[in-house]
C-alpha cells in the first residue's frame, strides 16, 4: 500500500508470527497460510484460490506440512492479501523459532483405522499454541490416528500416535480367531481353548482386534496417544523415543505446554538448537521426571534418547 | 449357502465384489467368502463389519480362509 508521499506502508503486525517467506525475485514472496491438520473446508479453498488468482503467481504450493503456500506475493500487497483471505477466515502460517502448525492425518472420522480425533487435537494445539516463541528453534507437533503413523509423528519435536490397549471378555468370544489373523505383531494367539491369549508385550496399541472382532469381545480398556519426543529431520535427522503412552486427548495441550517450558530452561544460553539434541545433551531422565509431576499415569518409566539416524555413511 | 470365492482378488476390489455378491440376498442370509491368506483376510472381514453385516466364524482350509457372515440391512 502507497501512503500520500507515495512511500510503502505495511501493517508489521501481519509479520509477527513469520509465514511471510523471502522468495529470489525482487519484492516477492511466499505467503503460508495456517491450515492446521490439512483440513480445509471448500469455501475457505474458493477464497485463496480468488486470492492467489489475484496476487499471486500462476500456481499455489502445497507445502509438505499441509499448508498451501501463495507464491509471487509483491510485499506491498501483504495488507490487502490478509485482509481479502479475511482475517478470522484463513489466518497466515509461521516460520522461525516458534510453535508451528500442527499436522495431522484424518483422525478417526472418515478413516476406519482412525482410533482418535486427530483433527480435534491439531485444532486445539493450534488455537492455543501457534506461534508461540520458543526462544531457541522451530517446534512441530504432529498427530497420527494409529500406529500406521502416515504422519510421520516421531519425526516432530512432539509426536502423538492415536492407542487402543484392547481387553477381552471371553465370555463375549465366539473362537473365530480373526483377532489372532489380524494381530500382525503376534500378540494373540490362539490358546488350547480355542480363546485368544494376549501377549502385552508385543502389542503397539493398533487396535485391530477390536475393529476386526465380530462380538466386541475385545473392547478398547484405554484410548488416548503414544508420545514421543524429540524427532527432527534435515541435515542431521533424530526419531523421536516414547515419554508417554495413552495421554488422554483433553492433555495434549498441558503435556506440550510442559515440554515446552522444559525445552525453554534446559536449552537457554545453547542457542540455535532443537529440543531432540537437548534431551541427548541432558539425558532422558531429566525431562521423564519434569513430565512425571503433571502426568504421571501416562509417562513411563524409562526411555531412550532420540535416536540419530546414519543418513552420510557411504559417502 | 451361497459361497463367493474371492481368492486372486486383490483388495479392494475383493471388498467391493463382497459388497456386489452382498447385494444379491437377503437380510438373514448366510454367505461364504472365500479369501487368501495376507491382507485380503485381514481388510475384508474387518470391512465387512464396518458395513453392519454380522461375522459369524473364520476357519483356515489349506491355503485359503472361508468367512461366513450373515447379511444384516438390505
Amino acid at each position: 500500500m502507497a501512503n500520500d508521499t507515495g512511500k510503502t506502508t505495511i501493517d508489521l503486525g501481519n509479520l509477527k508470527a513469520g509465514g511471510f517467506i523471502k522468495e529470489r525475485g525482487k519484492d516477492l514472496f511466499t505467503v503460508r497460510l495456517r491450515v492446521p491438520g490439512g483440513r480445509m473446508t471448500v469455501p475457505r479453498l474458493k477464497k485463496i484460490a480468488d486470492v492467489a488468482e489475484k496476487f499471486g503467481g500462476e500456481f499455489v504450493h502445497l507445502s509438505v506440512r499441509q499448508s498451501i503456500e501463495l507464491i509471487n506475493i509483491n510485499f506491498k500487497d501483504f495488507d490487502a492479501v490478509v485482509a481479502e483471505l479475511g482475517e478470522g477466515e484463513q489466518k497466515v502460517a509461521s516460520c522461525g523459532a516458534r510453535v508451528r502448525v500442527p499436522t495431522a492425518c484424518g483422525g478417526c472420522e472418515y478413516n476406519p483405522n482412525g482410533l482418535v480425533d486427530t483433527q480435534r487435537s491439531a485444532l486445539e494445539v493450534d488455537e492455543k499454541l501457534f506461534g508461540t516463541p520458543t526462544g531457541h528453534h522451530k517446534f512441530k507437533v504432529g498427530f497420527a490416528g494409529c500406529p500406521f503413523d502416515c504422519p510421520k509423528s516421531a519425526t516432530n519435536d512432539v509426536g502423538f500416535q492415536g492407542a487402543i490397549w484392547p481387553e477381552l471378555n471371553k465370555d463375549e468370544c465366539i473362537s473365530c480367531g480373526l483377532c489372532a489373523k489380524s494381530c500382525a505383531e503376534g500378540a494373540i494367539t490362539l490358546g488350547a481353548d480355542g480363546k485368544p491369549e494376549f501377549h502385552p508385550d508385543a502389542c503397539i496399541y493398533c487396535g485391530d482386534c477390536v475393529k476386526v472382532c465380530p462380538t466386541e469381545a475385545w473392547k478398547a480398556a484405554k484410548k488416548g496417544y503414544t508420545v514421543r519426543i524429540g524427532g527432527k529431520w534435515g541435515r542431521h535427522p533424530l526419531v523421536g523415543t516414547l515419554f508417554a503412552t495413552f495421554l488422554p486427548e483433553d492433555r495434549v495441550v498441558d503435556f506440550i505446554t510442559e515440554v515446552l517450558a522444559w525445552y525453554k530452561e534446559k536449552a537457554d544460553g545453547a542457542g540455535r538448537i532443537r529440543i531432540g539434541d537437548i534431551i541427548i545433551k541432558e539425558g532422558t531422565e531429566s525431562l521423564l521426571d519434569r513430565l512425571r509431576a503433571g502426568f504421571p499415569d501416562f509417562v513411563v518409566a524409562e526411555t531412550i534418547p532420540p535416536q540419530a539416524i546414519a543418513t552420510q555413511v557411504g559417502k | 449357502m451361497q459361497t463367493v470365492d474371492l481368492r486372486g482378488v486383490a483388495c479392494p476390489t475383493n471388498f467391493v465384489k463382497a459388497k456386489l455378491a452382498l447385494e444379491m440376498l437377503d437380510e438373514g442370509d448366510t454367505v461364504e467368502f472365500l479369501l487368501d491368506d495376507g491382507e485380503p483376510v485381514k481388510n475384508v472381514p474387518r470391512s465387512l463389519k464396518g458395513e453392519g453385516h454380522k461375522l459369524l466364524g473364520l476357519k483356515q482350509v489349506d491355503d485359503h480362509y472361508v468367512l461366513t457372515l450373515e447379511k444384516v440391512g438390505e
